[in-house]
């Protein structure tokens, strides 16, 4: 499986690249000085119990963030 | 001006301690001052300002600044704006640091070379401490501080602050004579960087910048939208609007290119100074994590951690905290006894000894909450349970964060709002603030016991019916402070779309010495800030009981005479339509000094007898008590009407005094009281009023 999706239709365990922001996301500054760029690989290690936030790894480190973020960023899922 | 490159004689070096958050930057703080620290505010925030003393090998007497975690200098945040502005010189209260110390986690080391590159573009001297390397040997990482240093051309010293190591080094190296100024390594895109070179040589030239932060503030003018460029001229426009024109072309944005230059000069570092071997106990961090944040065991370790400091602060604190009270009590007695009676003496028993005594009762919980806090950031649970807990609290626009407060103000709510400084965001912090008081604390249980004895004076009702009626009150706070949290934030905070980027650190062993030292700072802080508040109203509320004289032997007939006795007649007409006479109006203002206080000033009003048991007399004399036409004052309805005041209301000077210390203004802990007793009276009010139309 490969395409453009949002990091928040990830499975748990999946890897991807960051694609970009959505327009006029507020956290796009944010997330980009913590790592987020486009290229830069991603994996969604897991949803919290009550089903959000969700945490990544990211450049070697984990990093977690609400659905509602999640939405506005847009990844590649690398094929298998 | 000194030069940066030198020592200058006679003044004491400063020193600003930057670094991201969790990189162990506090320890290295603490490993490098010891107690010499001065904690304070910035002004006109509530961003909290750390200065430390400590001297250089030679023994050379040098100033440490420990600005606010910050993973940019791009300020998004009233802490990350200070630390900017320090480090820029632009903050009239904040001299300009001579030198930085720049901490970095070695086992996530590209993230943080981010930071490292913006604080080297400031082109002070900087020294990198590199922390956590027994961290980063647990995730089989390796990095070559040598290798390091020569890349960033600076000097780089390896540290474990946790064990106290390297911390001799880092101060040496401080301590040289020279520091060469730090250089830009990394560089954009070509195109972009000759832009940027020309604007920043036309702003020293044209613009009479100072050339220390002409770089710094040509890449400002770079990284934002050209409709958002000020100060600059033709000839700035021009260069600017090649660099736009060509990010145009990529389809990038500006502040994406710089980044992402950044990030890949950092990159391109870690690939030649880190190496890499087989994991140990990083893997176990993440073993840890699947049971933490598993929807079974997670919430099972997380109801266990919870208990278990509810529990301490709720519980084990009761024991130090009776022993302060029986002390302070018997120096009462004992100044009673050896001082002729008189104004003195009555100012110094129950004026300063009590209020000394009502300070000092705050910190065993103060203590305890402070130590479990910090264990639990040092350990990297805390992200998790934010992390667990968000879902919950963010229904009513709370962080997860806001949880720990919340439930510790359980307990009481000094400590819940003390804890809310592990909250970053501003916003988030203020509203946790806010409705803190209204969880039931440990001070309201006895009025909560009388007034539910006084409801349900039959023997025979069931323990049970008594602990409903008590566990109902506890959720009409907790209802009201879910309530108040999403009304506040969709009126107050309106516009703020409330974040969680929040990383979460690896597992770690705590480090005692670290613990206590936070424990203990924040208890200094308590007693010296909130401290002197407290004393200075229980002073007051003293004076008002005591004058004027009634020359009475009584201290019935006296409370009646004070002022507090004649304030209390004065607001009976206000207190009256929720049922309340005059001599409740009396304990409601004693309620002040701490809400248990209602139960004493009642029993002196009543005229009982101090006791160590005095809830059944007190009760039996309450229910006694007629209104001038011969009905009882405390009918079942009043009883409910009191019980929903003393839930909502906030009657708490130590409170009110820690409030205006947390958020650095009076304007808060007075809009607090106004909402809070205002609700509490409209809630009364309208339970009494519609209870009496149906004829309860």
């Amino acid at each position: 499986m490969s395409g453009t999706m949002r990091l928040s239709e990830l499975q748990a365990g999946s890897e991807a690249k960051i694609q970009g922001f959505a327009p006029g996301f507020k956290e796009a500054g944010r997330l980009r000085e913590m790592g987020l760029l486009p290229g830069t690989k991603i994996q969604l290690i897991r949803w919290a119990p009550l089903g959000d936030p969700l945490e990544i790894k990211v450049r070697g480190y984990h990093l977690s963030l609400r659905k509602q973020e999640a939405d506005s960023v847009e990844v590649v899922v690398s094929s298998p | 001006m000194t030069t940066p490159h030198a020592l200058p004689s006679g003044t004491a070096l400063t020193f600003a301690l930057v670094g991201n958050p969790n990189c162990g930057k506090t320890t290295v703080f603490n490993c490098l001052t010891g107690m010499r620290q001065k904690v304070g505010n910035y002004p006109g925030v509530t961003v909290e300002k750390k200065v430390g003393q400590f001297f250089s090998l030679h023994g050379k007497p040098m100033q440490l600044v420990d600005l606010p975690g910050a993973y940019s200098l791009t300020p998004r945040s009233p802490d990350e704006e200070i630390t900017r502005d320090v480090l820029l010189g632009a903050r009239a209260d904040t001299r300009r640091p001579d030198r930085v110390v720049c901490v970095v986690d070695a086992s996530n080391l590209e993230r943080n070379l981010f930071l490292v590159t913006q604080i080297l573009d400031l082109g002070l001297p900087t020294i990198v401490a590199l922390n956590m390397t027994d961290v980063a040997e647990d995730k089989g990482l390796t990095v070559d501080a040598e290798a390091l240093s020569l890349e960033l051309g600076v000097p780089v010293v390896s540290c474990r602050a946790h064990q106290k190591a390297g911390i001799t080094e880092l101060r040496q190296a401080m301590g040289r004579e020279i520091l060469p100024a730090a250089v830009r390594k990394w560089k954009l895109p070509d195109m972009l960087e000759s832009a940027l070179l020309r604007v920043q040589s036309c702003l020293v030239n044209q613009h009479e910048i100072d050339p220390s932060v002409s770089f710094v503030k040509a890449l400002d003018l770079l990284g934002s939208p050209s409709d958002q460029r000020a100060g600059t001229c033709a000839r700035c426009e021009s260069f600017l609007k090649t660099a736009d024109d060509q990010l145009a072309k990529e389809e990038r944005s500006p502040h994406e290119a710089i980044v992402s230059a950044r990030y890949d000069y950092a990159q391109g570092v870690c690939e030649r100074v880190v190496r890499s071997g087989p994991g140990g106990r990083q893997d176990l961090s993440d073993r840890l994590d699947a049971v933490f944040t598993h929807p079974v065991w997670g919430w099972v370790a997380f109801l266990f951690t919870m208990g278990l400091m509810f529990f301490s602060i709720f519980t084990v604190a009761t024991y130090p905290m009776d022993w302060v009270d029986k002390s302070f009590g018997s120096l009462a007695d004992w100044v009673r006894a050896v001082m002729p009676p008189g104004d003195l003496r009555g100012l110094l028993a129950d004026g300063v000894i009590a209020g000394v005594g009502g300070v000092l009762v705050f910190l065993p919980q103060i203590l305890i909450l402070f130590f479990f806090i910090g264990l639990l950031e040092d350990t990297g649970y805390m992200a998790r349970a934010a992390f667990i807990m968000d879902r919950v609290m963010s229904r009513v626009g709370l962080h997860g964060k806001s949880f720990i407060p919340l439930l510790s103000s359980y307990a009481c709510a000094i400590p819940g709002i003390m804890a809310t400084r592990t909250i970053e965001n501003p916003k988030d912090r203020l509203v946790t603030i806010l409705v803190a008081p209204l969880m039931s604390c440990s001070a309201r249980l006895p009025v909560y016991t009388l007034m539910i004895a006084a409801l349900l004076p039959n023997e025979t009702v069931p323990a049970l019916q008594k602990a409903g009626l008590m566990m109902a009150l506890y959720a009409v706070g907790t209802v009201g402070a879910f309530f108040f949290a999403g009304l506040f934030k969709k009126t107050l905070m309106r516009g703020e779309t409330p974040v969680f980027i929040m990383e979460l650190p690896p597992y770690r062993l705590p480090s005692l010495g670290a613990v206590v030292m936070q424990m203990l700072n924040r208890s200094k802080l308590f007693v010296r800030r909130a401290g002197t508040v407290i004393l200075g109203l229980s002073i007051l509320l003293w004076f008002m009981t005591a004058y004027p004289k009634s020359g009475s032997d009584s201290s019935t007939v006296q409370l009646e005479q004070s002022i507090a006795g004649k304030l209390g007649k004065i607001i009976e007409p206000v207190v009256k339509p929720l049922g309340f006479d005059w001599k409740i109006g009396i304990g409601l203002i004693g309620s002040f000094a701490a809400r248990e206080v209602f139960v004493s000033t009642m029993s002196i009003v009543y005229n009982v007898e101090d006791d160590s048991d005095v809830t059944v007399p007190l009760r039996d004399n309450m229910l006694k008590e007629k209104w001038p036409d011969g009905s009882p004052v405390y009918t079942p309805l009043v009883c409910v009407s009191l019980l929903l005041f003393y839930v909502i209301a906030l009657q708490c000077m130590a409170t009110i005094a820690v409030v205006r210390r947390e958020t650095n203004s009076w304007k808060w802990p007075l809009f607090q009281l106004g909402y809070l007793t205002g609700t509490a009276y409209l809630a009364s009010l309208i339970v009494f009023q519609t209870g009496k139309f149906l004829g309860f």
